[in-house]
């Protein structure tokens, strides 16, 4: 049960995680799936929907943090075109396994989640985009899906309301690009994933030229209880301009990597110490990336900072998808970078050319610099390429496929002139 | 899961009136047909073990699009595959996560066990090993996905395992 005081809130979307069989809908509904459905499509509307969403200060919880109520208000009414909710289910950024566990453990919150968005937005067909590689999950999905329909949970009238919608779940093939919402609208279309120019906005033109909202699995599965509590008292949960509790995907050299939903604003070593059994190896970690492996590197400085979009803004990188990535007095975060550098070569979508070109470059630079073949110059061409590659592009990959490297540069410098040709012979 | 189908090159293939019939209703969820070509892959490759050219032939005149169309779409996705891999694809994740916990020696091990590297398949046709990018499990880390079975928290030991119990398997052992 979420309680109703803000204070006292110990999970949203984890909290019916942990309960045997809560993928079917039987034990769902025991445990206050769809409780609340009723009321909110007999007695809401939709402009009382997005307003209690925008009270609420959820931001998107896929990467970019954007208000997720003003993200819905965007969506023109009346155009004569139907209006799509896409839930992006990719999680494809390295680092990222929090939607996963949602999907698998407790499908129906999910679902829950997009009636009530698409009862807001006025949508008739949504779709769940999930990465291909999740086929367990999909099947999860579909199974709690099909029960839904029989149960009139989804269909036509829902519940006897005159509210109808579907919901397809669709697999996606392997490709990290496809998470960026326009190259997942893309590849729903039936086309390889190259994302589009913005503007126009998906709100605006997205599937199929039509207005769409694209959601993180997270942003959507909080929607049930905003709306049962009250935008408000989702407001109060977290810190200024991060409402609510956040997952965090925590990774790398601590001892009990796995999915913590903590209050925004936790401090990162209470998250590390209290939740992850601590570091493998020393007191301190030597990297911490904090949002995921397109986000810039902070160093051990930083280990008490507060989880939250501002403060970690501040401190230079971005909260993300709440993937933490830890790296311990072990790690060697030159090999780390050289593996990312491929990572991003390897899902550029090839479409711009600074994008295209430049992760090639980076990565054959590093796998140089590994082997101890660079010299001064090269550390230039990396600094440089990477540069020029941020801001410049269609989409963000380009700056994700930089943060790596500029980080190491700035944070390593040391290390990295030790692998120079110079000093290796 | 691979049933026996001629899948050479030239061979002609054909869905079943079944799988037809589970296409006609996958199109009907989709504003446009289109949208139906990456299910549609995903069933063929499932049925026909990867995706030659006479088969992503069939997809383009199922869906009524060009084979280009189809082409685009099958390069472009890494879990389309337009070769045939061993009975057993060994997918070990070496990203961030895995790598901070030992993917690349347990990678190391794999290959040094099969006596294949990277990308290979062993003479006997039952294991292929690849390299993959994160699977999305990195608390699992480090991560082998075993023909779209995810295995977690995986040792050089579990690996040996799996390998002996499959190989046992083959010579009608009791595995
Ligand atoms: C390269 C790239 C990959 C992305 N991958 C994902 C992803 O896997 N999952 C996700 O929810 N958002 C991803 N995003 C962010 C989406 O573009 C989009 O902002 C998000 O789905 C919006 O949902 P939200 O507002 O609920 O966060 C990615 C963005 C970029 C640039
Ligand atoms: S930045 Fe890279 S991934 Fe993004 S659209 Fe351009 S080429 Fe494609
Ligand atoms: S890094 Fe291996 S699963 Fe994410």
């Amino acid at each position: 049960m979420i309680a109703s005081d803000p204070s006292k809130v110990t999970a949203i979307c984890f909290d019916r995680i942990h309960i045997p069989g809560q993928n079917t809908l039987a034990v769902a509904q025991k445990n206050g799936a769809y409780a609340f459905l009723p009321t909110v499509l007999n007695e809401f509307d939709s402009p009382k929907i997005i307003s209690e969403v925008k009270t609420s200060g959820l931001r998107g919880r896929g990467g970019a943090g954007f208000p997720t109520g003003m993200k819905w208000s965007f969506v023109p009414r009346n155009t004569g075109k139907p209006t799509y909710l896409l839930c992006n289910a990719d999680e494809g950024e390295p680092g990222t396994f929090k939607d996963r566990d949602i999907m698998r453990f407790d499908p129906h919150l999910l679902i829950e989640g997009m009636i009530m968005s698409g009862f807001a937005l006025g949508v008739r067909d949504a779709y769940i985009y999930i990465r291909g590689e999740f086929l367990h999950e999909a099947n999860v999905l579909d199974a709690a899906v099909k029960e839904a329909y029989e149960a009139n949970l989804l269909g036509q009238r829902i519940l006897g309301s005159s509210f109808s919608m579907n919901l397809t779940v669709h697999r996606g093939a392997g490709a990290y690009i496809c998470g960026e919402e326009t190259a997942l609208i893309e590849s729903l279309e039936g086309r390889a994933g190259r994302p589009r120019f913005k503007p126009p906005f998906p709100a605006v033109e997205g599937f199929y030229r039509s207005p769409t909202v694209v959601n993180n699995v997270e942003t959507l599965c909080t929607i049930p209880a905003i709306l049962a509590h009250g935008g408000e008292w989702h407001s109060k949960i977290g810190v200024p301009n991060s409402a609510g509790m956040k997952i965090f995907s925590v990774s790398g050299n601590v001892n009990k990597a796995g999915n913590y939903e903590v209050p925004m604003g936790t401090p990162l070593r209470v998250l590390v110490e209290q939740y992850c059994g601590g570091l493998q190896h020393g007191d301190v970690p030597k990297v911490i990336i904090p949002g995921g492996s397109s986000t810039p590197w902070l160093g051990a400085e930083h280990y008490d900072i507060p989880l939250a979009y501002d403060e970690v803004h501040k401190a230079g990188s971005m909260l993300g998808s709440g993937a933490v990535i830890i790296l311990d007095e072990t790690a060697d975060p030159i090999a780390l970078t050289r593996r990312l550098a491929h990572f991003y070569a390897h899902e550029s979508c090839g479409q711009c050319t600074p994008c295209r070109e430049g992760t090639g470059w980076l990565e054959r630079v590093m796998l140089r610099l590994e082997a101890g073949q660079c010299n001064e110059q090269d550390l230039v061409v990396l600094k440089e390429a990477s540069q020029h590659m941020a801001g410049r592009t269609i989409c963000a990959l380009a700056d994700g496929a930089a943060a790596p490297i500029l980080s190491l540069l700035k944070m390593f410098p040391d290390a990295v002139r030790s692998y120079l040709a110079e000093n290796k012979a | 899961m691979n049933t026996a189908v001629d899948t050479t090159q030239m061979g002609k293939v054909e869905f079943s009136p079944l799988q037809l019939e589970a296409i006609r209703l996958l199109i009907a969820r989709y504003p446009q047909p289109l949208s139906a070509l990456l299910p549609v892959l995903h069933m063929a490759q499932e049925h026909f073990g990867y995706l030659p050219m006479n088969v992503q032939q069939l997809v383009a005149d199922t869906l009524n699009i060009s084979l280009m169309q189809v082409r685009e779409v099958v390069t472009f996705y890494t879990m389309f595959r337009e070769h045939e891999t061993g009975k057993y694809r060994l997918e070990v994740c070496t990203n961030a996560g895995c790598m901070l916990n030992g993917a690349y020696e347990l990678l190391d091990h794999m290959c040094d066990t099969l006596g294949i590297k990277v990308g290979e398949t062993t003479a006997d046709g039952l294991f292929t090993i690849t390299e993959v990018e994160c699977a999305g499990a990195c608390g699992g880390a480090p991560v082998v996905q075993v023909n779209n079975i995810y295995h977690e928290k995986v040792s050089a030991g579990d690996m040996d395992t799996l390998i002996t119990e499959v190989r046992g398997k083959k010579l009608g052992g009791a595995a």
